[in-house]
Protein backbone atom coordinates (compact mmCIF):
# COMPACT_ATOMS: atom_id res chain seq x y z
CA UNK A 1 0.00 0.00 0.00
CA UNK A 2 2.84 2.16 0.98
CA UNK A 3 4.52 2.19 -2.67
CA UNK A 4 1.41 2.79 -4.13
CA UNK A 5 1.28 5.76 -2.39
CA UNK A 6 4.99 6.66 -2.93
CA UNK A 7 4.50 6.28 -6.55
CA UNK A 8 0.93 8.16 -6.58
CA UNK A 9 2.93 11.45 -5.13
CA UNK A 10 5.68 10.86 -7.69
CA UNK A 11 3.27 11.30 -10.46
CA UNK A 12 1.29 13.86 -9.30
CA UNK A 13 4.46 16.14 -8.70
CA UNK A 14 5.67 15.02 -12.39
CA UNK A 15 2.02 16.15 -13.49
CA UNK A 16 1.89 19.93 -12.04
CA UNK A 17 5.37 20.12 -13.23
CA UNK A 18 3.91 19.25 -16.84
CA UNK A 19 0.89 21.38 -16.57
CA UNK A 20 3.00 24.59 -15.00
CA UNK A 21 4.88 24.04 -17.94
CA UNK A 22 2.33 24.02 -20.43
CA UNK A 23 0.64 26.79 -18.85
CA UNK A 24 3.74 28.83 -19.51
CA UNK A 25 3.43 28.39 -22.93
CA UNK A 26 -0.20 28.57 -23.81
CA UNK A 27 -0.53 32.86 -24.35
CA UNK A 28 -4.39 33.01 -24.58
CA UNK A 29 -4.34 35.14 -21.68
CA UNK A 30 -1.77 37.43 -22.92
CA UNK A 31 -4.44 40.19 -22.70
CA UNK A 32 -4.55 40.71 -19.34
CA UNK A 33 -2.50 41.23 -15.80
CA UNK A 34 -0.90 38.59 -14.60
CA UNK A 35 -3.80 35.96 -14.26
CA UNK A 36 -3.72 32.62 -14.57
CA UNK A 37 -5.81 28.94 -14.57
CA UNK A 38 -3.76 27.69 -12.14
CA UNK A 39 -3.53 23.59 -13.98
CA UNK A 40 -0.94 22.12 -11.22
CA UNK A 41 -3.85 23.48 -8.54
CA UNK A 42 -5.87 20.79 -9.92
CA UNK A 43 -3.16 18.35 -9.24
CA UNK A 44 -3.07 19.23 -5.35
CA UNK A 45 -6.88 19.27 -5.48
CA UNK A 46 -7.06 15.76 -6.03
CA UNK A 47 -4.20 14.68 -3.88
CA UNK A 48 -6.25 16.59 -1.14
CA UNK A 49 -9.01 14.93 -1.92
CA UNK A 50 -7.51 11.46 -2.69
CA UNK A 51 -4.68 11.32 0.20
CA UNK A 52 -4.12 14.11 2.66
CA UNK A 53 -3.16 17.36 3.39
CA UNK A 54 0.71 16.70 4.51
CA UNK A 55 1.27 14.85 0.66
CA UNK A 56 -0.47 18.03 -0.92
CA UNK A 57 1.79 20.12 0.75
CA UNK A 58 4.76 18.09 -0.22
CA UNK A 59 3.62 17.89 -4.27
CA UNK A 60 3.16 21.77 -4.11
CA UNK A 61 5.93 22.86 -2.49
CA UNK A 62 7.94 20.16 -3.77
CA UNK A 63 6.80 21.03 -7.42
CA UNK A 64 7.80 24.82 -6.94
CA UNK A 65 10.93 24.11 -5.54
CA UNK A 66 12.02 21.55 -8.59
CA UNK A 67 10.33 24.16 -11.16
CA UNK A 68 13.11 26.61 -9.63
CA UNK A 69 15.60 24.28 -9.67
CA UNK A 70 15.33 23.20 -13.24
CA UNK A 71 15.38 26.48 -14.51
CA UNK A 72 11.42 27.05 -15.32
CA UNK A 73 11.26 29.86 -12.93
CA UNK A 74 12.37 32.94 -14.09
CA UNK A 75 14.22 34.28 -10.76
CA UNK A 76 14.06 33.91 -7.47
CA UNK A 77 11.61 36.47 -7.35
CA UNK A 78 9.51 33.96 -9.27
CA UNK A 79 10.25 31.34 -6.64
CA UNK A 80 8.75 33.95 -3.69
CA UNK A 81 5.91 34.59 -5.78
CA UNK A 82 4.94 31.39 -6.23
CA UNK A 83 5.70 30.14 -2.57
CA UNK A 84 3.68 33.18 -0.90
CA UNK A 85 0.80 32.54 -3.19
CA UNK A 86 1.09 28.44 -2.65
CA UNK A 87 1.36 29.00 1.00
CA UNK A 88 -1.60 30.82 1.39
CA UNK A 89 -3.98 28.91 -0.87
CA UNK A 90 -2.58 25.76 0.51
CA UNK A 91 -3.71 26.94 4.18
CA UNK A 92 -7.20 27.66 2.93
CA UNK A 93 -8.21 24.54 1.59
CA UNK A 94 -6.65 22.48 3.80
CA UNK A 95 -8.47 24.20 6.27
CA UNK A 96 -11.97 24.58 4.34
CA UNK A 97 -11.64 20.81 3.66
CA UNK A 98 -11.26 20.13 6.98
CA UNK A 99 -14.48 21.45 8.50
CA UNK A 100 -16.49 19.35 5.82
CA UNK A 101 -18.42 21.59 5.19
CA UNK A 102 -17.79 22.78 1.75
CA UNK A 103 -17.74 20.59 -1.83
CA UNK A 104 -14.44 20.88 -3.35
CA UNK A 105 -15.81 23.71 -5.76
CA UNK A 106 -15.87 26.38 -3.09
CA UNK A 107 -12.79 24.76 -1.40
CA UNK A 108 -10.94 25.64 -4.71
CA UNK A 109 -12.69 28.79 -4.91
CA UNK A 110 -11.18 29.77 -1.99
CA UNK A 111 -7.84 28.45 -2.74
CA UNK A 112 -7.74 30.60 -5.88
CA UNK A 113 -9.19 33.41 -4.26
CA UNK A 114 -5.85 33.53 -1.39
CA UNK A 115 -3.62 32.52 -4.17
CA UNK A 116 -3.76 35.40 -5.98
CA UNK A 117 -3.97 37.71 -2.29
CA UNK A 118 -0.55 35.67 -1.30
CA UNK A 119 1.32 36.70 -4.18
CA UNK A 120 0.03 40.49 -4.20
CA UNK A 121 1.03 40.84 -0.30
CA UNK A 122 4.23 39.41 -1.61
CA UNK A 123 4.76 41.25 -4.63
CA UNK A 124 4.01 44.92 -2.67
CA UNK A 125 6.48 43.98 0.09
CA UNK A 126 9.30 42.74 -2.49
CA UNK A 127 8.69 45.94 -4.41
CA UNK A 128 8.26 48.17 -1.52
CA UNK A 129 5.10 49.49 -3.87
CA UNK A 130 2.12 49.27 -2.23
CA UNK A 131 0.19 50.55 -5.18
CA UNK A 132 0.47 47.65 -6.64
CA UNK A 133 -1.98 46.13 -4.37
CA UNK A 134 -4.12 47.89 -7.12
CA UNK A 135 -4.16 44.84 -8.79
CA UNK A 136 -6.29 42.56 -6.66
CA UNK A 137 -9.81 43.91 -7.45
CA UNK A 138 -9.38 42.14 -10.76
CA UNK A 139 -7.13 39.58 -9.38
CA UNK A 140 -10.02 38.54 -7.07
CA UNK A 141 -12.56 38.16 -9.28
CA UNK A 142 -10.22 36.20 -11.80
CA UNK A 143 -9.35 33.50 -9.12
CA UNK A 144 -12.73 33.48 -8.49
CA UNK A 145 -13.33 32.07 -11.90
CA UNK A 146 -10.21 29.97 -12.23
CA UNK A 147 -10.94 28.73 -8.60
CA UNK A 148 -14.41 27.36 -9.91
CA UNK A 149 -12.84 25.81 -12.82
CA UNK A 150 -10.25 23.84 -10.91
CA UNK A 151 -12.89 22.75 -8.41
CA UNK A 152 -15.28 21.17 -10.78
CA UNK A 153 -12.56 19.37 -13.10
CA UNK A 154 -11.45 18.16 -9.55
CA UNK A 155 -14.66 16.84 -8.30
CA UNK A 156 -15.12 15.07 -11.89
CA UNK A 157 -11.47 13.72 -11.62
CA UNK A 158 -12.41 12.87 -8.01
CA UNK A 159 -15.23 10.76 -8.63
CA UNK A 160 -13.46 8.99 -11.66
CA UNK A 161 -10.84 7.94 -9.59
CA UNK A 162 -13.25 6.54 -6.94
CA UNK A 163 -11.50 3.13 -7.11
CA UNK A 164 -8.55 4.36 -5.88
CA UNK A 165 -7.26 4.02 -2.56
CA UNK A 166 -4.82 4.51 -0.19
CA UNK B 1 -23.12 21.86 -5.04
CA UNK B 2 -25.00 22.48 -2.26
CA UNK B 3 -26.39 26.24 -0.55
CA UNK B 4 -23.72 26.67 1.34
CA UNK B 5 -21.18 26.13 -1.45
CA UNK B 6 -23.28 28.86 -3.56
CA UNK B 7 -23.38 31.35 -0.41
CA UNK B 8 -20.03 30.86 -0.12
CA UNK B 9 -19.18 31.26 -3.66
CA UNK B 10 -21.54 34.66 -3.55
CA UNK B 11 -19.88 36.10 -0.77
CA UNK B 12 -16.18 36.06 -2.12
CA UNK B 13 -17.21 36.74 -5.73
CA UNK B 14 -19.20 40.26 -3.82
CA UNK B 15 -16.38 41.09 -2.10
CA UNK B 16 -14.28 40.54 -5.02
CA UNK B 17 -16.40 43.01 -7.33
CA UNK B 18 -17.60 45.75 -4.63
CA UNK B 19 -13.77 45.75 -3.71
CA UNK B 20 -13.31 46.37 -7.96
CA UNK B 21 -15.85 48.89 -8.57
CA UNK B 22 -14.53 51.14 -4.92
CA UNK B 23 -11.00 51.04 -6.40
CA UNK B 24 -12.30 52.03 -10.02
CA UNK B 25 -14.81 54.80 -8.40
CA UNK B 26 -11.76 56.40 -6.13
CA UNK B 27 -8.74 56.39 -9.00
CA UNK B 28 -8.19 59.76 -9.77
CA UNK B 29 -6.11 60.75 -13.13
CA UNK B 30 -2.43 61.24 -12.43
CA UNK B 31 -0.15 63.36 -14.11
CA UNK B 32 3.29 61.95 -14.28
CA UNK B 33 5.44 58.32 -13.56
CA UNK B 34 8.12 57.57 -11.44
CA UNK B 35 9.94 54.97 -12.27
CA UNK B 36 11.74 53.09 -9.43
CA UNK B 37 14.70 50.03 -9.76
CA UNK B 38 15.77 48.19 -6.83
CA UNK B 39 15.19 44.96 -4.16
CA UNK B 40 13.22 46.01 -0.84
CA UNK B 41 15.75 49.06 1.10
CA UNK B 42 17.19 49.50 -2.06
CA UNK B 43 14.70 50.47 -4.17
CA UNK B 44 15.30 54.27 -5.30
CA UNK B 45 13.90 56.49 -8.03
CA UNK B 46 15.81 56.50 -11.36
CA UNK B 47 13.07 58.73 -13.63
CA UNK B 48 10.51 60.66 -14.12
CA UNK B 49 8.25 61.41 -16.84
CA UNK B 50 5.05 63.64 -16.93
CA UNK B 51 2.01 62.18 -18.79
CA UNK B 52 1.46 65.03 -20.62
CA UNK B 53 4.36 64.49 -23.14
CA UNK B 54 4.23 61.73 -25.25
CA UNK B 55 7.52 60.13 -25.79
CA UNK B 56 9.47 56.52 -26.02
CA UNK B 57 11.85 56.29 -23.55
CA UNK B 58 14.64 53.67 -22.50
CA UNK B 59 14.77 52.83 -19.00
CA UNK B 60 17.19 50.75 -17.06
CA UNK B 61 20.12 50.60 -19.67
CA UNK B 62 17.47 49.95 -22.63
CA UNK B 63 15.95 46.49 -20.79
CA UNK B 64 12.43 48.34 -20.78
CA UNK B 65 11.14 50.79 -23.17
CA UNK B 66 8.09 52.63 -21.77
CA UNK B 67 5.99 54.92 -23.80
CA UNK B 68 3.80 57.87 -23.12
CA UNK B 69 0.86 58.69 -25.40
CA UNK B 70 -2.38 60.54 -24.74
CA UNK B 71 -1.80 60.67 -21.13
CA UNK B 72 -1.31 57.12 -20.61
CA UNK B 73 1.61 54.90 -20.17
CA UNK B 74 2.49 51.71 -20.55
CA UNK B 75 5.59 49.16 -21.62
CA UNK B 76 6.41 48.19 -25.12
CA UNK B 77 9.22 46.41 -24.68
CA UNK B 78 11.13 44.57 -22.37
CA UNK B 79 13.86 41.52 -22.34
CA UNK B 80 11.90 39.15 -21.15
CA UNK B 81 10.97 36.47 -23.25
CA UNK B 82 8.00 37.52 -25.40
CA UNK B 83 5.67 34.88 -25.04
CA UNK B 84 5.78 35.32 -21.09
CA UNK B 85 2.24 35.48 -20.10
CA UNK B 86 3.29 37.66 -17.08
CA UNK B 87 5.33 40.28 -19.36
CA UNK B 88 5.04 43.88 -18.21
CA UNK B 89 4.12 44.75 -21.86
CA UNK B 90 1.11 42.49 -21.39
CA UNK B 91 -0.03 45.25 -18.53
CA UNK B 92 -2.80 47.32 -19.54
CA UNK B 93 -2.19 51.32 -19.91
CA UNK B 94 -1.54 53.26 -16.91
CA UNK B 95 -2.80 56.45 -16.18
CA UNK B 96 -4.75 56.97 -13.12
CA UNK B 97 -2.66 57.54 -9.34
CA UNK B 98 -1.15 54.48 -8.09
CA UNK B 99 -1.95 52.15 -11.26
CA UNK B 100 1.40 50.54 -11.34
CA UNK B 101 3.31 47.75 -14.47
CA UNK B 102 5.84 46.08 -12.28
CA UNK B 103 8.53 44.21 -14.64
CA UNK B 104 9.74 41.74 -12.21
CA UNK B 105 12.89 39.67 -13.62
CA UNK B 106 14.28 44.00 -14.02
CA UNK B 107 12.61 44.69 -10.29
CA UNK B 108 10.99 47.96 -12.31
CA UNK B 109 7.88 49.74 -10.96
CA UNK B 110 6.51 52.05 -13.17
CA UNK B 111 3.83 53.99 -10.72
CA UNK B 112 1.13 56.70 -11.67
CA UNK B 113 1.48 59.87 -9.20
CA UNK B 114 -0.78 63.11 -8.97
CA UNK B 115 -0.01 66.91 -8.17
CA UNK B 116 -0.87 66.44 -5.02
CA UNK B 117 0.87 63.34 -3.72
CA UNK B 118 2.83 64.09 -0.60
CA UNK B 119 6.07 61.87 0.10
CA UNK B 120 7.11 63.25 -3.16
CA UNK B 121 5.90 66.46 -3.47
CA UNK B 122 6.66 67.79 0.16
CA UNK B 123 6.41 71.39 -0.35
CA UNK B 124 2.67 70.94 -2.01
CA UNK B 125 1.88 69.11 1.09
CA UNK B 126 3.59 71.54 3.53
CA UNK B 127 1.59 74.72 1.57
Amino acid sequence: MKTKKVAFIGVSIALAMVLSYLESQIPIFAANNGFKVGFPNLVMMVVLYKIGWKETVLVSILRIFLMFFCGFTRDITGLVLSLAGAVLSLLGIILLKRTNLFSCIAVSVVGGVLHNIGQIIAVCIWYQTAGLALELPLLLISGTIAGAIIGYVSGILVKKLDKLKF
Amino acid sequence: MKIRDIILIGVVLAIAVSSFVLVELFKQDGSYVIVTLGEGENRHEIARYSLSKDGEYSLNGGTNVLKIEGGKAWMIEANCPQNDPQSCTKHSKISRVNESIACLPNNLVVTVYGDDMGENNPDIVLG
